[in-house]
């Protein structure tokens, strides 16, 4: 894949139109990382001029900071802050919803000010602007539940924005009894995503994939890679893997185009 | 003279009950301001629409229809039949009998008292109806550990001061005889008035009095009850949805403090050896975090004396909903039983806290509890008066993690990787581009 990085722009003298800030899920974790390449595919087939920081990236400090880090969530900020200033950085796009809310809301206060997307509401823009769109017959009549990730969804209160590419799709979506601002948290967000959850009944995957597996879905889509990693784990629990598929928004419109 | 003495004996408890309430209400005042400062006095429009809104239009209720529509039944026989209160104060302090009937005449007295029988009428259903559900049908969310004894009792006295409330003032306009003859507005009461045949005219008098006593006397005693229950949110909804964040749900506060200390440890041309300030030596350092009320700010504090219990945050809560420990009601709860024991302790040692080794951390809130949150904000969405429980665990958890050092061993390993490697993970920096050739 050829993915630029801010320092190869510069030394070209180049100044991308967004950088994608990838995240360190979707740098590391093997499934997360299929989403990052989905969504490098469409930024291609749109035509955008993007770069990554690469190496030069770090973490947002997000988990740091719903640990109760704030030390260690600041510096991460100011570290992060004081390269994309160097970078001139004025608009970021990523895939991952606690970035995306940390660099939106949480980084201007401390001197990063930046326009801040989320890759599905970049995506609805290429297609506003005409630079993109969802074609391929793919996943016409596929039937699909859509979870809200939390820090898109109450956090941010953006429902409607994934929801109008799952529209494009084509498929017959349902949607889950809690959804929109009543959707239950997949049982990653505050870092739980690292730790063993407190003593209980069950853990909150588990239940929550039960709300998607009552839609009765082919596909459980969502737009957070820790999500995914919840609802997989999920699904898997429920020895539904061989007939339910979960997967990210930019995936699918990877795959409704072919990418 | 002999007339004039139920005036007197009215003005006098009219005060008293007043003015104890209104002691209270300055310790309730007191007690919110121990908490830290914070400014939410900006973005005025925003938050006179937020209360108009939230509390007066009662629009955050109806996310659940039944006891939403109930409750605002409720709300609203509650404002208009304070109305009647005016006349009633008038009536007590100058011996008059309905002066404003007169004074209006008998078509807009009959169609507002008769406004107010239909509602007092409807009042009582739908108060009948939430003693059945938290009673009879026992739905879950008020059958938690933490509604055990007096929260639970709180519950349903004041259903039943609603209920004898109602009654009284039904009944007051039924052996009111001039009232039922003149006809007008005696829509209800004039079911009720046949009950009374039989029954001599004085007796009557002596009932319609008693009714009419026991009214007034009720509510003033409902009205100091207030400070002591769940019910001061009729009062708090107002300030707490004015005062209430306005910023995106997922925005946790940057520490200010921190971030100076971020800053002079980045500051390259920082000297970590130059001498304190002057006077800086005396200043006690800032703790980081919340370990007890006075840790927070008056808005969580304020947050905590407005909560009803009503237990939509517990009940949407995906830790709780899943048997995790953690329900932010009794979070808002302990808050509010702390700051109380803190206040008592303030009154009892002439306006000075005398240290009684005991905190909210621990002592009201266990680590346990802290620990199972995900921070998904579904707490702070359902609360119909806009508490942000969240926002106390995330200051509790800060005081865990900067104060004691007391995370949970993965949690820990996940900040040192953030630490050594940029990631929360156990990965090199420098694999972070090893994506696009895999």
């Amino acid at each position: 894949m050829n993915v630029p990085t801010m320092a190869d722009m510069m030394a070209q003298g180049k100044q991308p139109e967004v950088l994608f800030w990838v995240g360190a899920a979707g740098s590391y974790d093997d499934r997360a990382k299929k989403i990052t390449k989905s969504f490098v595919k469409i930024l291609q087939q749109a035509n955008v001029d993007f770069a990554v920081l690469g190496t030069e990236e770090s973490s947002t400090g997000d988990a740091a900071k719903r640990a109760g880090n704030e030390f260690l969530f600041q510096m991460q900020a100011m570290t992060n802050i004081e390269i994309l200033n160097a970078y001139e950085v004025k608009t970021i796009v990523t895939c991952d919803p606690h970035s995306f809310n940390t660099l939106k809301n949480e980084y201007p206060s401390l001197g990063g000010k930046y326009k801040v997307y989320h890759h599905t509401q970049y995506i609805n823009k290429l297609i506003a602007d005409g630079r993109f769109s969802i074609e391929g017959e793919n996943l016409k009549g596929k039937r699909l539940t859509y979870h809200d990730p939390c820090y898109l969804g109450r956090a941010n209160d953006i429902y409607e924005t994934p929801r109008d590419l799952i529209r494009r799709l084509g498929v017959k979506s349902t949607e889950m009894k809690r959804h929109k601002s009543t959707a239950l948290c997949c049982g990653a967000g505050g870092a739980q995503m690292f730790k063993e959850p407190e003593k209980g009944d069950m853990d909150i995957n588990i239940l929550r994939t039960k709300d998607a597996l009552e839609t009765n879905p082919e596909i459980i889509a969502t737009g957070c890679p820790y999500c995914n990693t919840m609802m997989t784990d999920g699904v898997k629990f429920n020895l539904k893997e061989d007939q339910i598929v979960v997967k990210d928004i930019a995936e699918l419109i990877a795959e409704a185009n072919n990418l | 003279m002999e007339k004039i003495i139920p005036n007197i004996f009215f003005a006098f408890i009219l005060i008293a009950g007043i003015g104890y309430f209104v002691m209270n209400v300055r310790k309730l005042i007191r007690n919110i301001k121990l908490g830290k400062d914070i400014d939410r006095t900006d973005r005025k429009p925003e938050r006179w629409k937020n209360m108009a809104k939230i509390a007066l239009g009662q629009y955050k209720m109806v996310r659940r229809p039944v006891s939403g529509v109930l409750h605002i039944v409720v709300y609203v026989g509650f404002i208009l039949i304070n109305i009647e209160l005016l006349e009633i104060v008038i009536d007590g302090l100058f011996g008059t009998h309905r002066v404003f009937q007169p004074l209006i005449g008998n078509g807009l007295y009959g169609f507002l008292i008769g406004s107010f029988e239909i509602l007092a009428l409807l009042v009582l259903v739908a108060v009948i109806i939430f003693w059945f559900r938290r009673n009879i049908e026992r739905i879950k969310r008020f059958m938690s550990a933490e509604m055990e004894g007096w929260p639970k009792n709180d519950g349903n006295i004041i259903l039943y001061f609603e209920i004898v409330l109602m009654t009284l003032f039904l009944v007051m306009n039924a052996t009111d005889t001039p009232f039922q003859e003149a006809g007008a507005g005696n829509v209800i009461s004039q079911f009720i008035a046949p009950w009374f045949e039989g029954v001599s005219d004085n007796a009557l008098h002596t009932i319609e009095k008693s009714a009419w006593w026991l009214h007034i006397v009720g509510i003033l005693i409902f009205l100091n009850y207030l400070y002591y229950s769940k019910h001061l949110h009729i009062l708090l909804a107002f300030p707490n949805t004015f005062f209430a964040n306005l910023d995106a749900k997922g925005q946790f506060n940057n520490l200010e403090s921190v971030t100076n200390e971020v800053k002079m440890m980045m500051d390259p041309d920082a000297d970590p050896y130059a001498m304190p300030e002057e006077g800086a030596e005396d200043e006690v350092p800032e703790k980081f975090g919340a370990s007890d009320v006075t840790d927070l700010n008056w808005v969580q504090l304020m947050n905590a004396y407005t909560c009803t219990e009503c237990g939509r945050c517990t009940s949407s809560c995906p830790a709780n909903l899943t048997g995790k420990k953690l329900s932010p009601r009794k979070i808002m709860m302990d808050t509010r039983d702390r700051l109380e024991e803190v206040g008592k302790n303030i009154d009892a040692n002439e306006g000075q806290f005398n240290p009684d080794g005991k905190q909210l951390l621990d002592d009201y809130i266990t680590r346990e509890e802290l620990w199972a949150c995900t921070s998904c904000n579904a707490c702070v969405q359902e609360c119909p008066v806009n508490i942000d429980p969240l926002s106390i665990i995330m200051d509790m958890r800060r005081y865990l993690v900067m104060e004691e050092s007391a995370a949970p061993q993965e949690l820990n390993m996940m900040m040192t990787n953030i630490e050594n490697n940029g990631a929360p993970w156990q990965y090199s920096q420098m694999d972070r581009l090893n994506w696009k050739d895999e």
